[in-house]
């Protein structure tokens, strides 16, 4: 579904994200872990047309989306939900929402897309009139992710979803996450968080300087030595 | 000093800081989403002025339809601008795009300067709009009421775009995360060319009444006017769209009281006065007003 080809990106002079490539299938649900600066955030906003391509390829659904800009992007059902939420703290809950539903011009499958992401996240439906930035962190997560699901997403781009959560919280979003999964959506989450990251996904990759170092099913990474002594902690 | 003579300023003083609230709105609608100070905005209000001038005079027009033609003409002249001199700058500093507008500003007023000559044109508004009326001890004219009424249609229709619309809301998502906004799919152009096209229109009509106030035209009419109005956004608390109305009031009355209450020899110091009264307020109130203190973007 997504397919990532030698892709280089660049700082000025840094080089972010180092010639890497990778493949996700319909339906999957694969992880990208690596520690501070390795290049994740990079290489999806290098995906959603947020940061310029120095070279490599970008195809979604056969098609190549290396240039193309980011409402095609949004448009193709390739929504990004990025690191720190980034939503519209001056804006109310509801216009958040709004917004997600921003290329729509399909009224009534807006309407029936609230009454989804309320559903997964009541909170939103309680807070819907309250001014974002008044949320909580988890609350503020949960308003970032139903605002991407607005535009009928095929995949979610997912940012570490979990930064800045409690465990009981990140559990709460992990279990939508799975429920998304179920409904059929490609998911591509970055998390420090390896240990969930890896519980929820199929496959995953391990990112080091901007390099791809190990990929494999997540049930072997997880007890793979490197990936517990390096992500893990060794605790698991 | 006479009650009467003081109100009558009072309301001259009002009516002069709606006319600065519609210019100052164009300046913090751009300045939100772009972090662009555009010091040609009040440029185009000349142009949009000279407009009306050609097509009354030369072409025979009606006013009104005048006015309306010059609006949309304008219009086209602040995209333009926005596409040639501005686009191209979008990853630029703030300082940057500030020398560029000063840029732009120079080179309208240059070219209104060879189109039109530097001598004063007369602006006469039609008999009926300068008609006078007197409540109690009060005298204003019908071009009093209508300015508030424009200004007051403007504010309203301004605010249901702002909070009722899908572009409305898009133009607030983007002047707050404009990285954020793309991941919407909004499309931070057609955004910004609302809102140098709802600047330019309203900078026009602005003109229209700043001219018919002062009763003539020259090139750099526009500039000082826009500069005031810059200040009243400043004043406000720079992107704060009620922060610039509010300044605007205050900048107008106050301008308009300086002038009609100190003697007449310190008169000609009215447009320091208002700059100087800029400075007084950052002093106390360094985001203005009504600025909110973490107005950076993320
Ligand atoms: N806008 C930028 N300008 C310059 N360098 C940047 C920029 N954004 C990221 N970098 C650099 O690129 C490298 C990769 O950053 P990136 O944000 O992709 O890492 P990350 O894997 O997401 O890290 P984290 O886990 O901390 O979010 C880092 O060295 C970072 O300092
Ligand atoms: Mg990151």
């Amino acid at each position: 579904m997504l397919k990532i080809q030698d892709l280089v990106v660049k700082y000025g002079g840094i080089t972010a994200v180092d010639g890497i490539s990778l493949e996700i299938g319909q339906g999957e649900t694969v992880a990208l872990i690596g520690a501070n600066g390795a290049g994740k955030s990079t290489t999806l906003q290098a995906v959603s047309s947020l940061v310029k391509i120095a070279s490599g390829k970008i195809f979604f659904e056969g098609k190549d989306i290396t240039k193309a800009g980011a409402d095609a992007i949004v448009k193709m059902g390739l929504v990004h939900v990025p690191e720190g939420r980034q939503i519209f703290t001056r804006l109310s809950v509801e216009d958040n929402l709004r917004m997600g539903a921003y290329l729509s011009k399909d009224k009534k499958r807006d309407e029936k897309n609230r009454e989804w992401v309320m559903d997964l996240f009541p909170i939103l439906r309680e807070r819907a009139r309250q001014v974002a930035g008044t949320l909580s962190g988890g609350e503020q997560q949960m308003l970032a992710i139903g605002r991407a699901l607005m535009s009928n997403p095929k995949m979610l781009l997912l940012d570490e979803p979990s930064m800045g959560l409690s465990p009981i919280i990140t559990q709460q979003v992990f279990q939508v996450l799975r429920k998304l999964k179920e409904e059929g959506i490609t998911i591509f989450l970055i998390e420090q968080n390896a240990y969930d990251a890896l519980e929820i996904s199929e496959r995953a990759y391990i990112m080091e300087s901007g390099r791809i170092t190990l990929s494999d099913r997540s049930d072997v990474l997880i007890s793979d030595e490197r990936v517990k002594d390096a992500y893990l902690g060794g605790a698991v | 000093m006479t009650l009467s003579y003081i109100l009558t300023i009072l309301v001259s003083g009002l009516k002069l800081g709606a006319i600065y609230a519609i210019v100052a709105i164009g300046y913090s609608i751009v300045y939100g989403i772009l972090r662009l100070i555009n010091f040609a905005h009040g440029d185009i209000m000349t142009v949009g002025i000279y407009i009306i001038l050609v097509l009354m005079n030369r072409a025979g027009l009606p006013i009104y339809v005048s006015i309306l033609a010059s609006v949309a003409i304008s219009v086209f002249v602040g995209l333009l601008i926005e596409r040639l001199a501005y686009r191209p700058l979008r990853d630029a500093t703030e300082e940057t795009t500030l020398i560029s507008s000063l840029a732009v500003s120079a080179l309208l007023q240059n070219i209104l300067l060879l189109c039109f000559g530097a001598q004063r044109q007369p602006f006469m508004l039609p008999g009926f709009l300068t008609q006078g009326h007197t409540i109690g001890s009060v005298n204003f004219t019908n071009i009093n009421i209508i300015t508030f009424i424009i200004t007051a249609i403007f504010l309203v229709a301004l605010f249901l775009l702002l909070s009722k619309t899908k572009i409305g809301i898009a133009m607030r998502a983007c002047s707050e995360n404009m990285k954020a906004a793309r991941l919407m799919g909004i499309s931070v152009n057609k955004v910004v060319m609302v809102a140098f096209a709802i600047g330019s229109g309203m900078a026009v009509i602005a003109g229209f009444l700043l001219a018919g106030e002062y009763k003539t035209v020259y090139p750099s009419l526009g500039f000082v006017p826009g500069l005031k109005a810059f200040c009243a956004a400043v004043i406000g608390g720079i992107g704060s769209l009620g922060g610039a109305v509010a300044g605007a009031f205050i900048i107008g009355v106050t301008e308009i009281l300086f002038a009609g209450l100190m003697p007449t020899s310190y008169t000609a110091y009215r447009d320091a006065f208002v700059f100087l009264l800029m400075v007084v307020v950052l002093l106390f109130r360094p985001n203005g007003l009504f600025g909110s203190t973490k107005g950076e973007r993320s």
